[in-house]
């Protein structure tokens, strides 16, 4: 008794096996395509994050500022902000930090924070044996650097510990040494600042980011100081990390506390960020409606069905069985369908998104990759799943509703 | 045999209407009878004289607008739907004309839906439901989807399934129509046999007046009234 009604909707499942398997096949085709569009999506927005955070830390900071109009604040009794304002029109801006030092150890106390390290910022231009470039010039402490970003990996050529060791050495973009047909271990000529300086190519980075790889070369903080004649301040701050999604939240409150212009990398990337966004919600949109079409075909079929079945109906409640049980019957039918749909869709969905993964893709540009990029985020699938309940659910419950309401007196005098 | 003058369905005063459109068509119009066990009784009548209405009234498939219906001495009239839904299941068995068996299901399974739903096991209800099919001699057909056996063998099935659950009353609707001569004689000789054997008490909906003749009463209907008892 128990399943008895499970066991007659698998009955009748197995009974009207064509117009179950289009369904079937809807709702596999649904979730398998939801979770593989959405791992393609979410897996290149992941590792463009992962590359936007390996190259340019999670929060910079950078010009301090000082508000001309002043702060509006107003207080409650128990001594807590109730309103603020702060005029950053006409504010006055002083370029870099003004005081490294200082701020260094402000920002000790913020314990979201895993990683800083001071940059210097500047323009040179590098001259190699036949050809010269401009480029932005970074200069860090490696050992600092390391902790705020994946410079570690993105080399190519060459090695980390070289450059760290030698003062005098540079770290070039992979574009920069193409084009200057540059390899590790030859020297080059930076011209600008005060003067022009040789420097050994310790290693090639590549991030993946063209901008940078065909612009950026790092060299030793205490070298950018002396080349740049910026002994004493111009730096600017790389910050990583525990949980970088807290940034925006961080970056706040450091802005309202050390009175610097303070910028996150979801701020710092939002035009990407809402592109990435909008092709993930614009994917889920068109494939949720591929689940919406399967449960039409459902609710096509079980509406059929009922009509169909109306005598069976009339028999099941003429041998006690509750208007419930006949509902539960449909119900059960959906429910069969939606959970062969759910597990086959599933398999099919990693099946394909591993096949996906596989798949030689060249990008380079925002990221650098050579394949497809996936995530294997089991919030795909559960989103999928719930898709799928939701329209099947539907789909199965207005006909069962429906069955539930059969008079079986009615339908067995109009059957004779 | 125990007890052949048991009275095991009483309809008092029964009227019934269906309102098509905004018209109301009275099809019961005040029909008292009664039905003991170990009896058959058949309702004859002309098409629409309201026979069939009156037997899914007394098989609590329909309510009637007034009168009474007393199953084994309780009024069961105003019981709920769930009250009347257990009494189907347990002190009551259908047979139809058109055999109404589930297609997708064995002659077995279609037989065992009964006891299933009463609370019994699988394994429980298809021994119960082989006994009841090799009385009507069905065992060899207990496994063939229901859609497979012929028109008599149907509702031989739809027999068993009737009085598997062993009902004290069995109602069936022109339980013959859609059988031939032969296959109709077997199946009222087989109706009259039951209600003798096991003290059920078996009414009987149909057109045919000569099987009519065989069955312990006979109630004829017109125009939703008794004209013969």
């Amino acid at each position: 008794m128990k399943f008895l009604n499970l066991e007659l909707a698998w009955k009748y499942v197995l009974g009207r096996k064509r117009a179950m398997t289009m369904s079937l096949f809807g709702i596999v085709l649904g979730i398998a395509f939801f979770v593989i569009t959405q791992a393609q999506t979410s897996g290149f927005e992941a590792f463009f994050i992962r590359t936007i955070l390996g190259t340019n830390g999670a929060i910079r900071i950078s010009d301090r500022f000082q508000d001309m109009h002043g702060t509006v604040r107003m207080s409650s009794q128990d001594g807590r902000t109730k309103f603020l304002f702060n005029s950053r029109e006409g504010a006055r801006h002083t370029e870099g930090i003004s005081n490294p030092r200082l701020l260094r150890s402000a920002l000790k106390q913020f314990s979201e924070i895993s990683g800083i390290s001071e940059i210097l910022e500047g323009n040179a231009v590098i001259a190699g044996t036949s050809r010269s470039q401009n480029v932005e010039i970074h200069g860090i402490i490696p050992s600092e650097h390391v902790l705020v970003s994946d410079i570690e990996n993105q080399i190519i050529q060459g090695q980390l510990k070289t450059f760290e060791l030698e003062p005098m050495s540079i770290l070039l973009g992979n574009r920069i040494a193409q084009r200057l047909m540059l390899q590790t271990g030859e020297r080059v000529t930076l011209k600008g600042g005060t003067g022009n300086i040789r420097l050994r190519i310790a290693g090639i980075f590549e991030t993946g980011v063209s901008q940078i790889d065909k612009n950026r070369a790092y060299i030793h903080l205490s070298t950018a100081k002396s080349f740049l004649g910026k002994r004493f301040s111009g730096s600017i701050f790389q910050l990583s990390m525990f949980d970088p999604v807290k940034a925006p939240e961080i970056s706040a409150q450091i802005q309202e506390t050390t009175s610097h212009r303070v910028v996150s990398w979801q701020e710092r990337e939002q035009v990407w960020l809402d592109v990435f966004k909008a092709l993930r919600i614009s994917s889920a949109i068109t494939v949720s409606s591929i689940l919406l079409l399967s449960g039409l075909g459902i609710f096509n079929v079980f509406a059929i069905m009922v009509i169909e079945k109306t005598r069976d109906i009339a028999i099941l409640r003429s041998i006690g069985f509750k208007p419930s049980d006949v509902s539960a019957v449909f119900l059960w039918q959906g429910g069969i369908v939606l959970f062969i749909g759910i597990i086959l869709g599933t398999l099919v969905g990693i099946f394909s998104t591993y096949v996906i993964s596989s798949i030689p893709l060249r990008i380079r540009g925002i990221f650098s990759t050579d394949s497809f990029v996936v995530n294997w985020d089991p919030s795909h699938y559960l989103w999928a799943v719930l898709i799928a309940v939701i329209f099947v659910s539907i789909a199965s419950w207005i006909p069962a509703r429906r069955a539930a309401k059969i008079e079986p007196a009615k339908i067995i005098r109009e059957t004779l | 045999m125990s007890n052949s003058q048991e009275i095991l369905l009483k309809a008092l005063e029964l009227h019934h209407s269906f309102v098509e459109g905004v018209r109301k068509n009275r099809v019961i119009k005040g029909v008292s009878l009664q039905v003991e066990a170990g009896e058959t009784t058949s309702v004859v009548g002309p098409s629409g004289c309201g026979k069939s209405t009156l037997l899914y009234l007394l098989g609590l498939l329909d309510r009637p607008e007034s009168g009474k219906i007393l199953l084994q001495g309780s009024d069961v009239t105003q019981s709920s739907d769930e009250t009347k839904t257990q009494l189907r299941n347990q002190s009551i068995g259908f047979i139809f004309q058109f055999h109404f068996l589930i297609k997708e299901l064995t002659a077995i399974e279609n037989v065992s839906l009964p006891l299933r739903k009463s609370g019994l096991n699988a394994e429980d209800s298809k021994e119960k439901s082989m006994l009841v099919l090799q009385q009507l001699g069905m065992e060899s057909k207990a496994t063939r989807s229901a859609n497979k056996l012929s028109g008599g063998e149907q509702q031989r099935v739809a027999i068993a399934r009737a009085m598997v659950n062993s009902p004290s009353l069995i109602l069936a609707d022109e339980p013959t129509g859609n059988l031939d001569s032969e296959n109709s004689h077997k199946v009222f000789d087989l109706l009259q046999e039951l209600a003798e054997r096991d003290n059920l008490g078996v009414l009987i909906v149909t057109h045919n007046t000569d099987l009519a003749l065989k069955t312990d009463n006979l109630i004829r209907m017109q125009d939703g009234l008794i004209v013969k008892d």
